[in-house]
């Protein structure tokens, strides 16, 4: 569904991204990690046209995505920190977004009902806390039921509950045969999410597995402890 | 008892030889202008009917009354003087006289007065003619109620409107023209007075004075002309109450002064002129109770002027109230009103406490780099124009209005 | 692109900083017809505000706005939106409420105190300005990543534009003296678009000695219509090039 094929990204001095090249498909749920600065967020940003790659391309069901925007409508993003317009409403930004996508299928708004937005839905955005304005991004991006969804740490600055009803609509989207690309730094929670691990370091993709086959490679049955053992390997 | 009966036998002549009327065009005795002038008799009244009369060059050489009726047109075809008097006491009322001759050599006019006296050129209608009206060695004539317009292009190949020469005691009234070279054209006429005329978009001068004395213009409007109006090589000249309006241009005064001296000026109007009055090598000149509204410069006098006594007027909206191009001041400015003026009146007798300069720091530096006018009202001029009035260096320190009013006066 | 437009407009007319800019306006505004004892005093008065205060806010205001909405304009790029689309839009919105503020601040007073050619050019004027320097700031902030640099940058652009550039002509004009620099001057004042609204002003204050030494040049040009279709062009072209420049650099730039 999202091919990336040798993309490379440079920021001044730092090499954001080298030479990475991945195939996505449906009903796959990736778990995108790596340390701080390993080039995640640029990958993401990449898919999503919002950084530009120096080389490479990266094409969405078959079409090079350069300069071309409709297929942004087939995605859902949260970003790692959403910010609003101040002066909006949530229920303002909800509209803005509905007016402004189009959407012509049904909207998804069981986060908005698990989160209990409509309680809040007259609160200015620059009153919010850090892990409301998370609920809104979340609610944003499942909202018009789109085929991939990717989520820049999710989980960050949610509470347990809400941490919970967002991993569970995860697994219900996953369900439905959907892409779903994860990054987390937590990695407990994507225990019982993820079907493939893309690890990666230094902009470079280090391994891309099925979480199998990382299992049985390890012989960790949990994630965190699993990439541990990598980290720990790679770094010898 | 000789006198009276003198007078007995002068009356007695004219009633036993009483003057005629000659009838010419429909229903008249005379086919032509020039027939029945041929037949009249000094005092007779030539009435010449509507129609249009192509007769080269009329010429009337009695004392006579040409009158026109429903303005029959005297055509010049282009090639004639149509019109020469020459003989006093002529009276020409109500004619339209079109197209005379263009020369360059006998300066032909539309109607022409040569070396006669009390000459009445009244209500009548010149169009495209070179010359207007024109007078040469005239006494005593008077021009009164005429129009004339002319198409003129350029200078050389038009000629004036109204033009008078070695003349003396003239009467110039209540005259519309436009389209000609000057206006009105005075060179050496002396004693006269041009009143209620209105002179606009004439190619060069509203009104033009050369080496003429002692005359008083009134109460006229000059409008729209090339280069406004010029008196140069004059004295004793007087003008009252003209509005001067518009005289635009890189050359163009409201009222350009000349070399002129022991005049008055009163009462006159002087709008939207790049400079109301400009006097160069003028000397005892009172300029009182005039009007300066939305000049580019109210008064631009050069350092070659004394004893000019500026008093009594308003100067509301100008763009610079007085410019100047040198240092020495010979001249008094005294309880004008300046709308620029923002100095305070402490003991309320509607005098300004301190004096007012009305030379401005940009004017001296537009006066040296025309160019510079471009930056006129940016922020940068303005900084400039502050520092000069805290310690001033470039206007000069003698140029200013110890008694402004701080209110308008009239 | 309607959409966009609509919500950059509510949120920048709820924004408190345009609603005290155009209260100052309309105060400024209203004190100057007041308490001058002719209403075209006024009119001189308020130039300064259109020359300088305009120019300011509208580049401060604009380049501070897109910094702050670097995170709205990145939710709206992940959006199936076209990158042009946003930052037009964005550029639409706030030259609009600027405008806006700048047409009730100062456009109503004037038309109701001075609504005559001149109040007329100076409403047109401030106008243009306004989205003139909402163009530039575009540019500034958007070649700018930086947003401490950026607000600099805007600054120094509106202190080079209303002081420096007519400092360093009134010295080219003084150091030039002995050449005809009429012709050039014209075309000198089209690289500044402040400048190029002065005179047009000008012609309507100060027509009488504009007329004057050069006069035959400013006839000739502000003076006619394709002069001031000419200047209106430049004045346009003032808006379109920042713009089109800012959207070909937004196209590229990586958020």
């Amino acid at each position: 569904m999202i091919i990336a094929s040798n993309v490379s990204k440079r920021f001044g001095k730092l090499q954001a991204l080298n030479n990475v090249s991945v195939t996505c498909n449906k009903g796959e749920c990736i778990a995108l990690i790596g340390p701080n600065g390993s080039g995640k967020t640029t990958l993401i940003k990449s898919i999503l046209g919002m950084v530009v790659p120096d080389s490479g391309f990266i094409t969405f069901n078959g079409n090079n995505i350069l300069h071309h925007w409709k297929y942004r409508s087939d995605i859902g993003y949260m970003p790692q920190i959403g910010r609003y317009p101040d002066n909006m409403r949530i229920a303002d930004v909800l509209d803005m977004m509905k007016d402004i996508r189009g959407h012509k299928g049904a909207m998804d708004e069981e986060l908005v009902a698990a989160f209990e937005l409509d309680k809040l839905k007259h609160k200015r955005m620059r009153t919010l806390s850090g892990g409301t304005r998370q609920k809104v991004s979340a609610c944003l991006a499942f909202l018009f039921n789109p085929e991939v969804l990717i989520l820049d740490e999710p989980t960050a600055g949610l509470d347990p509950v809400a941490s919970e009803i967002l991993k569970e609509k995860i697994i219900t989207e996953k369900k439905k045969g959907k892409l779903v690309m994860v990054t987390s730094h937590i990695l407990s929670e994507l225990d019982d999410l993820v079907t493939q691990v893309i690890y990666m370091q230094d902009g470079e993709l280090r391994f891309h597995k099925s979480i199998e086959a990382l299992r049985a490679d390890t012989g960790h049955e949990k994630l965190s402890k699993a990439i541990a053992h990598v980290m720990l390997n790679t770094a010898l | 008892m000789r006198y009276v009966f003198f007078i007995w036998l002068l009356l007695g002549a004219t009633v036993t030889l009483p003057a005629a009327t000659l009838r010419v065009g429909k229903g008249g005795n005379y086919p032509t202008i020039m027939t029945a002038i041929k037949a009249a008799r000094n005092g007779d009244t030539v009435l010449v009917s509507a129609g249009t009369y192509r007769e080269k060059n009329i010429i009337v050489d009695k004392r006579i009354v040409l009158k026109g009726t429903g303005y029959p047109v005297l055509d010049g075809e282009k090639k004639y003087e149509v019109l020469s008097i020459k003989a006093d006491g002529v009276v020409v009322d109500g004619f339209r006289v079109v197209h005379s001759g263009v020369s360059s050599i006998n300066d032909m006019g539309g109607i022409k007065i040569y070396d006669s006296r009390d000459v009445v050129i009244r209500n009548n209608i010149l169009e495209d003619t070179f010359f207007g009206i024109y007078t040469q060695y005239g006494k005593n004539c008077t021009i009164e109620n005429n129009r004339l317009t002319a198409y003129a292009k350029e200078e050389q190949q038009s000629g004036n409107g109204i033009h008078c020469w070695k003349s003396d005691s003239m009467h110039i009234i209540g005259n519309t023209i436009s389209g000609h070279r000057d206006g009105i054209y005075f060179e050496f006429v002396t004693n006269s007075v041009i009143r209620r005329n209105t002179s606009f978009r004439n190619i060069r001068y509203g009104l033009h004075f050369m080496f003429s004395h002692n005359d008083t213009y009134l109460a006229n409007h000059f409008e729209r002309n090339g280069a406004g109006v010029a008196v140069m090589y004059s004295h004793g000249v007087k003008m009252y109450q003209n509005t001067f309006e518009e005289n635009w241009g890189d050359a163009a005064y409201g009222l350009l002064l000349k070399e002129i001296s022991d005049s008055h000026i009163e009462g006159n109007t002087f709008i939207k002129n790049t400079s109301g009055i400009y006097l160069e090598g003028a000397s005892r000149i009172r300029v009182v109770k005039n009007q300066f509204r939305n000049n580019g410069w109210g008064l631009k006098i050069q350092a070659s002027c004394m004893d000019i006594e500026v008093a009594r007027n308003n100067f509301i909206g100008n763009t610079f109230d007085v410019g100047t191009n040198g240092s020495l001041v010979l001249n008094t400015f005294n309880g004008n009103y300046w709308d620029k003026y923002d100095g305070y009146d402490l003991n309320k007798d509607q005098v300004g406490d301190v004096p007012y300069r009305p030379v401005s720091m940009y004017s001296m530096i537009v006066e040296k780099n025309p160019p510079a006018m471009l930056l006129f009202r940016s922020f940068i001029t303005s900084l400039l124009d502050k520092t000069e009035k805290v310690f001033p260096s470039l206007t000069p320190e003698g140029l200013k209005d110890n008694r402004p009013m701080m209110k308008k006066l009239f | 692109m309607k959409k966009i437009i609509k919500y950059v407009m509510a949120d920048i007319l709820r924004n408190r900083i345009v609603l005290v800019y155009l209260f100052f306006l309309l105060v400024a505004s209203f004190s100057v017809f007041s308490l001058e004892d002719n209403s075209s005093k006024g009119l001189l008065s308020l130039l300064n505000i259109v020359l300088l205060v305009v120019p300011l806010i509208s580049i401060i205001f604009s380049t501070i706005y897109v910094y702050n909405s670097a995170e709205f304009i990145e939710l709206l790029v992940s959006q199936p939106l076209k990158r042009r689309t946003i930052w037009i839009s964005l550029f639409v919105g706030l030259a609009g409420s600027l405008s806006l503020a700048f047409f009730v601040g100062v456009g109503i007073p004037v038309l109701l105190y001075e609504a005559n050619l001149t109040g007329m050019m100076m409403i047109g004027v401030g106008l243009l300005l306004s989205i003139i320097f909402v163009a530039i700031a575009m540019l500034a902030a958007v070649r700018t990543r930086d947003k401490a640099k950026g607000i600099g940058v805007a600054i120094m652009l509106w202190v080079y534009f209303s002081i420096l550039f007519d400092g360093l002509v009134l010295f080219l004009l003084f150091q030039l003296a002995d050449y005809p620099l009429e012709k050039a001057m014209v075309g000198i004042s089209a690289l500044n678009p402040i400048d190029l609204s002065r005179i047009l002003i000008l012609l309507q204050l100060d027509v009488s000695a504009m007329m004057g030494y050069t006069g035959a040049i400013f006839k000739d040009f502000f003076g006619t219509t394709s002069g001031m279709v000419i200047s209106l062009s430049v004045l346009l072209a003032w808006i379109l090039l920042p713009v089109w420049l800012s959207v070909r650099n937004f196209n590229r730039k990586d958020l």
